[in-house]
């Protein structure tokens, strides 16, 4: 406690709750009312809609929905199981490899997202491998950009893991692919399920890299967004926006209540 | 235990651990490393296939490219003190003034970090737009026929966008650091009569500066790569060496011009990048809480 006196502390609260209202709260709540606003043209909307949910619902914009879920659900799949693979097997090196490797699979997530939309651009415009226009090039991208983030949740949870458990059961005559599948995946599960819905959160709202290689016919939900407000159709592009937020959450709050009953047990 | 580690493996041949890193590996390289190594081919030899640094130094010493590289640098280190200043504050009252719900806070701003980071530039153009919830309502006010607040596009639209999108990085690190901090010596400090500004100064801060530096140089690398909030402000004379590359690949077709821009950005932040993992490398024990 580092301030004692009432009124002191309740002015840091109050400080705090109206910086942080101001920062967060306004943000998200003026989205929220103008995807319902019909008109607003003065200080508050002239009246509430529901059109442009219905918009968003339909045509298009449901398109794009599906494109980018179906998009976060195989991309962040694919960079499970990869990050997964990769964080077991860096567990048994020596440190310096190790470390050289750690780096290798963190990178892709400091290099900035258009760059590596135009790294695969270029790459795969030209042979021995042709994808650009197909969808397989925004999986790629989406894959690439959340690797890293996977691999670090479960590095960072294989690290906490207590050696002794492996150790038991290796002493008690399990194979190393009993060990990993009864004794080692199981204890990682929670981290599993963090790792899977940050980078289905992270591919949702990836814009850089899928801006520059979408092909048509492929359009995910960020640059359906950004094509809406860039056209003027900015309450629109606010519904798309809330539908993107809400489905992101639903995802976060489903898979982490199936996480800490993975914990429980 | 001798016996038992023999029959643990009967007859098995032991491969070299490393060898189960290489298909991993061979993925990032096919789908990562191989591409990028593209954009050097491309800056460095061009369409022609020649090799040549003229179009690589016409590039890099045009002015478009200056501006962009200055208001990328402007723009993430502004934002990075923004970040660092409010993500302190904030966290300090979070970790030392508790109060009820201080963990569901806490919560909200890891699901803030998940959420898309153009979401805040959108709600900007709501807010402080020219025909903005803040303009409309000052106009009202004052009577005024011009909108008086007029920051929204120019940079300190994006920088005040990415504070708002990045302060959470900075404050994870910060909560983690913090709940390392003995209460005891704060109450010690302050029963031998501290006031709070000087326990601030002389216990917490320092215990504070590595979880300041790690977020702050994650800050400076997000922002210097951030794509979403400068194309969806989309002020026309603030324009990021990502936007840049977009610009000159998309609207131009002009892959190489693109590429060497490229080359530079992400030179940028792979420095960046090592900067972040030495502060995090200093960090030893208090690693909670950093991607």
């Amino acid at each position: 406690m580092l301030v004692w006196s009432k009124a002191g502390r309740v002015l840091a609260w109050v400080t705090a709750a109206l910086l942080f209202a101001l920062i967060y709260g306004v943000p998200i709540g003026v989205i929220a009312l103008a995807s319902f606003s019909g008109q607003w043209n003065d200080v508050l909307p002239s009246h509430l809609t529901l059109a442009h949910y219905i918009n968003a619902m339909r045509g298009d914009s449901a398109e794009q929905t599906q494109v980018s879920i179906i998009t976060g659900f195989a991309a962040s799949a694919a960079a499970l199981i990869c990050g997964s693979w990769a964080a077991l097997a860096l567990r048994n090196l020596m440190r310096l490899p190790r470390r050289v490797l750690d780096v290798i699979f963190f990178v892709p997530s400091a290099v900035p997202s258009v760059s590596v939309g135009l790294a695969l651009l270029v790459a795969f415009s030209q042979p021995p491998v042709l994808l650009n226009g197909t969808r397989a090039i925004v999986l790629i991208a989406h894959f690439v950009l959340i690797s890293a983030f996977t691999y670090g949740n479960v590095a960072a949870g294989l690290a906490r893991l207590p050696p002794e458990y492996e150790q038991v059961a290796e002493s008690l005559g399990a194979r190393p692919f009993y060990r990993l599948r009864r004794v080692i995946l199981p204890l990682v599960a929670p981290y599993l399920i963090a790792a899977f819905s940050l980078s289905f959160a992270l591919s949702m709202g990836e814009l850089g890299a899928t801006v520059m290689i979408y092909p048509p016919g492929w359009v995910t939900l960020p640059v359906g967004i950004f094509s809406l407000s860039d056209r003027g159709a900015i309450f629109d592009a606010s519904a798309l926006t809330m539908i993107l937020a809400l489905s992101t959450l639903l995802v976060l709050v489903g898979l982490s209540r199936i996480s800490s009953r993975a914990a429980v047990r | 235990m001798a016996d038992l580690a023999v029959t643990s493996s009967p007859g098995s041949v032991r491969l070299p651990p490393g060898i189960w890193a290489v298909p991993p590996l061979l993925v990032l390289g096919a789908l990562f490393f191989y591409p990028l190594s593209l954009i050097l081919r491309q800056a460095l030899f061009g369409d022609e296939g020649a090799f040549s640094l003229a179009h690589f130094g016409e590039v890099v010493g045009s002015r478009l490219f200056l501006d962009g590289l200055y208001h990328t640098l402007v723009i993430a280190v502004s934002a990075t003190a923004g970040c660092l200043l409010l993500g302190f504050v904030l966290s300090l009252v979070i970790a030392f003034v508790p109060f009820p719900g201080a963990k569901l806070v806490g919560r909200l701003i890891d699901t803030f970090i998940a959420l898309p980071t153009f979401l805040v530039a959108l709600a900007f153009t709501f807010i402080y737009g020219s025909s903005g919830l803040l303009n409309e309502s000052l106009m009202r006010l004052l009577d005024l026929s011009l909108p008086p607040v007029d920051f929204l596009y120019s940079q300190w639209g994006v920088i005040l966008s990415e504070i708002t999108v990045y302060t959470p990085f900075v404050m994870r690190p910060l909560l983690a650091a913090f709940s390392l901090v003995e209460a005891s010596q704060i109450e010690v400090a302050s029963s031998l009569g501290a006031k709070p500004m000087r326990i601030v100064r002389q216990i917490i801060l320092p215990a504070a500066l590595p979880a300041l530096i790690a977020g702050g140089s994650l800050c400076l690398l997000l922002t210097v790569n951030e794509f979403g909030i400068v194309l969806f402000i989309g002020a026309k004379d603030v324009i990021t060496l990502p936007l840049l590359i977009y610009d000159k690949a998309i609207q131009e077709f002009d892959y190489t011009t693109a590429c060497i821009i490229a080359v530079v950005n992400v030179a940028l932040s792979l420095g960046l990048y090592s900067l972040y993992r030495v502060a995090v490398a200093h960090l030893a024990g208090s690693r909670a809480g950093l991607v």
